[in-house]
């Protein structure tokens, strides 16, 4: 906090470190991001989510995608879990 | 062989359209024959920018379409020889800008031309991925300040991997940052990213640093691109740029503060 009399000394808090600090920390978190996962992911995973919806009932966060990355492949990884019950999901539903 | 160089930030309001319009008038003056195409189809500017906004008759979509010819849309430049303006349509057409489009009006181009400036609109949207689609280089407008440079590093990472030379596996594209609204004064108070600071957060070379200044503002209020003032800061900080993407190496000016007699510390600017 700036303090009243700091104000009057013109002495402030360099914001400008603070800006680096906070684009260093999400710059290198969106490059991992960036490089974990393909853009075309979030739509492949809602189509197919709209896909099995059609024929199984199951939660949006039921599905999972995954893309690995070897040094000469690349894996798509899917993972759907289906519901255990019909009759609980119905009643949660 | 003709080069196509892309001008582009990801976020809006940065200089784009300045930095296209002065670059673009930098290499001709040195002798290139330059074509600056605007991208931003529906809101183009830099006509405005450029003083050749009622000589528009054809445009770029226009010449997409068929419509008229290339000869017909461009706009030969009244202040500067060797330099033609092919502007944005303002009609919003979403599906003009085809990359089949664009290639034959680039490939038009390079029989003709030294230098194709794509003016890229702001965004990641189909304007902005087909003005850097074909580029061999690319400036990347950049202000010191968070936004800026978190989008910046985005189309950094557009340009390696959705940009033609990207995906055909060729050489990178060439890139180049010019750090526009740059103030000494407030960097040195601690309150603006420096010159350091943003070259180290997006690594990439530095081209030139274009100071903040009022001549900017002077400059497309009346049309005539900044480099053209050539008394100043701003207009001779293009300058260098142009120099230096030419490979002139040129060290930086501009970057110290003023010192204030204290009149007018007192009394204002």
């Amino acid at each position: 906090m700036m303090s009243f009399l700091d104000y009057f000394k013109g002495k402030r808090k360099p914001t400008a470190s603070v800006a680096k600090e906070r684009l260093q920390i999400i710059l290198a978190r969106e490059h991992a991001a960036g490089s974990a996962e393909p853009d075309y992911l979030p739509a492949l995973k809602r189509e197919i989510l709209e896909v099995v919806s059609k024929y199984v009932s199951v939660d949006k966060n039921a599905i999972q995608v995954n893309v690995e990355r070897d040094d000469n492949c690349e894996i798509l990884e899917l993972n759907i879990a289906l519901p255990e019950h019909k009759k609980e999901l119905a009643a949660s539903n | 062989m003709a080069k196509v160089i892309v001008v582009t930030s990801g976020k809006g309001g940065v200089g784009k359209t300045t930095t296209s319009a002065s670059f673009a008038t930098g290499l001709a003056m040195k002798g290139n024959k330059t074509v600056v195409i605007d991208f931003d189809v529906g809101l183009r500017n830099l006509d405005l920018i450029m003083g050749c906004e009622r000589r528009v008759v054809y445009d770029f979509v226009n010449v997409l379409n068929n419509e008229s010819s290339l000869k017909q849309a461009l706009i030969k430049d009244r202040h500067t020889e060797n330099l033609y303006i092919l502007p944005a349509s303002q009609t919003r057409d979403k599906d003009a800008l085809t990359e089949e489009g664009v290639e034959r009006i680039l490939t038009e181009l390079k029989e003709s031309f030294d230098y194709i400036v794509c003016d890229s609109p702001a965004g990641i949207e189909k304007g902005a991925l087909m003005a850097l689609y074909f580029a061999d280089e690319a400036i990347i407008v950049t202000n010191p300040e968070v936004s800026s440079v978190r989008d910046s590093d985005r189309i950094l990472g557009i340009l390696a991997a959705k940009s033609k030379r990207a995906i055909d596996g060729a050489e990178p594209i060439k890139e180049h940052l010019v750090i526009t609204r740059y103030s000494p004064k407030r960097v040195e108070m601690g309150e603006m990213l420096s010159i350091d600071d943003v070259t180290d957060l997006l690594s990439i070379p530095l081209v030139g640093v274009i100071p903040e200044s009022d001549s900017v503002l002077g400059a497309s209020n009346s049309g005539v691109p900044v480099i053209h003032d050539i008394e100043s800061d701003s207009g001779q900080a293009y300058a260098d740029v142009v120099d230096r993407f030419m490979g002139v190496n040129l060290p930086l000016r501009f970057l110290s503060v003023e010192k204030k007699g204290l009149l007018s510390r007192i009394f204002g600017n």
